[in-house]
C-alpha cells in the first residue's frame, strides 16, 4: 500500500465516520422526527439482531436467487446474440432501429403486466430482471464487436483461421473489456429491479421486508433492511470491480489507465 | 435509391412486429393479451388527450423537477470533488455506499417521512439520478489534460475563470454522458414512486388499471411509457448534439458511429 493510498484510506474512514456520528445528532436531537430516521447506532444494532435471524437470511436470499438467475439467463442469451448480430453486418443492418426502439423503454413499464401474468412470485421477479439486463448487455456487445481491429481481423482471415478460432482467439478478447462492464452495469440494474419487483407486488424479498417492516411500525427495522441493501449493491460493486481488474489485466486500456 | 434502401432497412423489421403482434391478437380471448385494435382504442381515449392534463403531465413535471435537481447537485458537488483530491479522499467511501443503495428502497420511508405528495417523488428522483451526474463531473474534471491545466495557470487566470473555461468545457462531455444515464433512471424512479406512493401520474394510472383488471387501459399505458422513454432519449441524443458539436473527442466518436 502507498502513503498515498493510505492517506486516502484514513481520510475516508474519518469522514464516514464524522457522517454516522452527525446523523446521529441529527436524529438524537430532535431535529428530524426520530419515526423517520432514527439514530445510526440504533440501526446498526438492529441489524447486527437480523443478521442472527433466519427470516433475514430468507429474505436476503429471495432476492439474490432472482438476481443472480436473472442475470445468468441474460448473460446467457445476450453473449451469443451480440456476437452473432455484431458478426453478421447485414442482422445487424435489419434489426438496428428496432434494437434502438427497445433500449430506451423502461423495464418497469411491463411490471404490472408480467405481475398480472405471472403472479408475485421468484419467476416473475427473474423474468423482470431478465427484461432490464438483457439491453444494456447486447449494447456492451455491440460496441465490442465493432470495436475488433480491422487488420487483426482481416490477417486472421487471410490466414484462413476457422471461424470459430477468429470467434475465441480475436473476437472474444477484444469485445472481454465491454462484457465485463456490461455485466457490472447489469448486476447493479438487477439488483434495483428486483428489489422493485417486490415492493410494487409485495413478492417475498428484501423489498417486501422493507415495506413490511415500515407498514408495521418498526422503522428501525424498516432501516435496517434499507442499510442491508445498500451492503448488497456495494458488495455487487466491489466484487465485480474486482473481477474486471483482475480477468483485463492484461489489456491494453486498462494497463494504460494504471499507469496514469 | 440509397434512401429508400435505408429506410426499408430501418422501418421493415419494426413494422412486420407490430403487423405480427395486430394479427396473432386480432381473436385473442387471453384476457392478458387483448387484440391490439381495442388497445389502440384504449390509448386514443385515455391518451389524446383526456388523462394528459390529469396523468402525464404531472409525471413528467415531477421526473423533471427531480432531474434537473439532480443535475445542480451533480454537477456543484462533482466539480469540487474533481478539483480537489483530498476532498475526493474524504467523501468516496460515503459516496461509494449511496450511489450503491438501490434508491427504490428508500421510497416507503420517504412516504412517512413527507407524504405522498410530489415532494416525496422530487426527492427520490433526485437522490437516484445524482450519481451518474456527479460521479462522471467528478472523473471529468479530475482528468483535464495536464497542458491545458498548466497554461491555464501560466496564463494566471483565475479559479472561476478556470473552471468555467477550461475544466467545464472539458469536462463537459462526460458529464452529458452521466446526465444520459440519469435521465433513463429518473424515468424509472419516476414510474415506480408513482405505482408506491401516488394518487395520479402515469405510473398510478398503469398500476390501478391492472388491479382493476381494465387490462386495455394498462396496455396503453405501457404503450405510453415506451413512447415517452423513446422521446426523452431522442430529445438528449438532439440537445447534446447541439451543445458538444464544437468539441473534438464528441466529433471523433460520432464519425465512428460510436454514439
Amino acid at each position: 500500500m502507498t502513503a498515498v493510498r493510505r492517506k486516502a484510506l484514513v481520510l475516508g474512514s474519518v469522514t464516514t465516520l464524522l457522517l454516522a456520528l452527525l446523523l446521529e445528532a441529527v436524529s438524537r436531537s430532535g431535529l428530524v422526527s426520530r419515526a423517520v430516521v432514527p439514530p445510526a447506532s440504533k440501526v446498526l444494532v438492529e441489524f447486527a439482531h437480523l443478521l442472527a435471524t433466519s427470516g433475514f437470511w430468507t429474505a436476503v436470499g429471495e432476492t439474490m436467487a432472482a438476481w443472480a438467475a436473472g442475470l445468468g439467463i441474460s448473460i446467457v442469451v445476450a453473449v451469443p446474440a451480440g456476437l452473432l448480430i455484431g458478426a453478421v453486418p447485414a442482422i445487424y443492418d435489419w434489426l438496428r432501429t428496432t434494437i434502438e426502439f427497445f433500449r430506451p423503454i423502461p423495464p418497469v413499464a411491463l411490471l404490472p403486466l408480467v405481475i398480472l401474468v405471472l403472479g408475485a412470485n421468484q419467476s416473475m421477479k427473474i423474468s423482470l430482471v431478465v427484461i432490464a439486463t438483457i439491453w444494456p448487455l447486447l449494447f456492451q456487445m455491440l460496441y465490442g464487436v465493432q470495436d475488433v481491429d480491422r487488420v487483426l481481423q482481416e490477417t486472421s482471415r487471410s490466414y484462413r483461421m476457422s471461424a470459430i478460432f477468429r470467434a475465441r482467439h480475436i473476437v472474444l478478447p477484444s469485445t472481454l473489456p465491454y462484457l465485463v462492464t456490461g455485466v457490472r452495469i447489469a448486476a447493479t440494474i438487477a439488483l434495483i429491479v428486483a428489489i422493485s419487483t417486490e415492493l410494487v407486488s409485495g413478492a417475498p424479498g428484501l423489498g417486501t421486508a422493507i415495506s413490511l417492516a415500515q407498514s408495521s411500525g418498526a422503522v428501525v427495522r424498516s432501516w435496517a433492511f434499507i442499510f442491508t441493501a445498500g451492503v448488497l449493491g456495494l458488495l455487487i460493486n466491489v466484487v465485480f470491480r474486482g473481477l474486471e481488474r483482475r480477468l483485463l489485466r492484461w489489456h491494453p486500456s486498462r494497463r494504460a489507465q494504471e499507469v496514469s | 435509391m440509397k434512401i429508400v434502401s435505408r429506410v426499408l432497412h430501418a422501418l421493415l423489421v419494426p413494422v412486420l412486429l407490430v403487423a405480427l403482434w395486430w394479427a396473432l391478437s386480432a381473436h385473442s380471448t387471453s384476457p392478458f393479451f387483448p387484440p391490439l385494435k381495442d388497445i389502440m382504442e384504449a390509448f386514443r381515449a385515455n391518451w389524446l388527450f383526456a388523462r394528459v392534463g390529469s396523468d402525464v403531465v404531472p409525471s413528467l413535471v415531477r421526473m423533471l423537477e427531480g432531474y434537473a435537481l439532480a443535475l445542480v447537485v451533480g454537477i456543484g458537488v462533482g466539480l469540487p470533488l474533481g478539483l480537489v483530491r483530498g476532498l475526493r479522499d474524504a467523501v468516496e467511501p460515503a459516496v461509494e455506499y449511496l450511489r450503491a443503495l438501490p434508491v427504490v428502497a428508500l421510497i416507503p420511508l420517504f412516504i412517512v417521512a413527507t407524504g405522498i405528495g410530489d415532494l416525496t417523488k422530487v426527492l427520490v428522483i433526485a437522490l437516484g439520478a445524482v450519481w451518474p451526474i456527479l460521479l462522471n463531473t467528478e472523473d471529468g474534471a479530475g482528468s483535464v489534460e495536464p497542458e491545458l491545466r498548466s497554461m491555464a495557470l501560466a496564463y494566471r487566470l483565475t479559479p472561476w475563470q478556470r473552471i468555467w473555461h477550461v475544466v467545464l468545457p472539458s469536462a463537459l462531455p462526460q458529464i452529458f454522458a452521466g446526465a444520459r444515464t440519469a435521465l433513463a433512471i429518473s424515468f424509472i424512479v419516476m414510474v415506480i414512486s408513482e405505482m408506491l406512493a401516488a394518487t395520479n401520474g402515469i405510473g398510478y394510472f398503469v398500476l390501478q388499471s391492472q388491479s382493476s383488471f381494465a387490462i386495455t387501459d394498462m396496455w396503453s399505458g405501457i404503450i405510453l411509457l415506451g413512447i415517452l422513454g423513446y422521446l426523452f432519449n431522442l430529445l438528449f441524443l438532439a440537445v447534446q448534439h447541439r451543445v458538444l458539436k464544437w468539441h473534438a473527442g464528441y466529433r471523433a466518436s460520432e464519425e465512428m458511429g460510436t454514439r
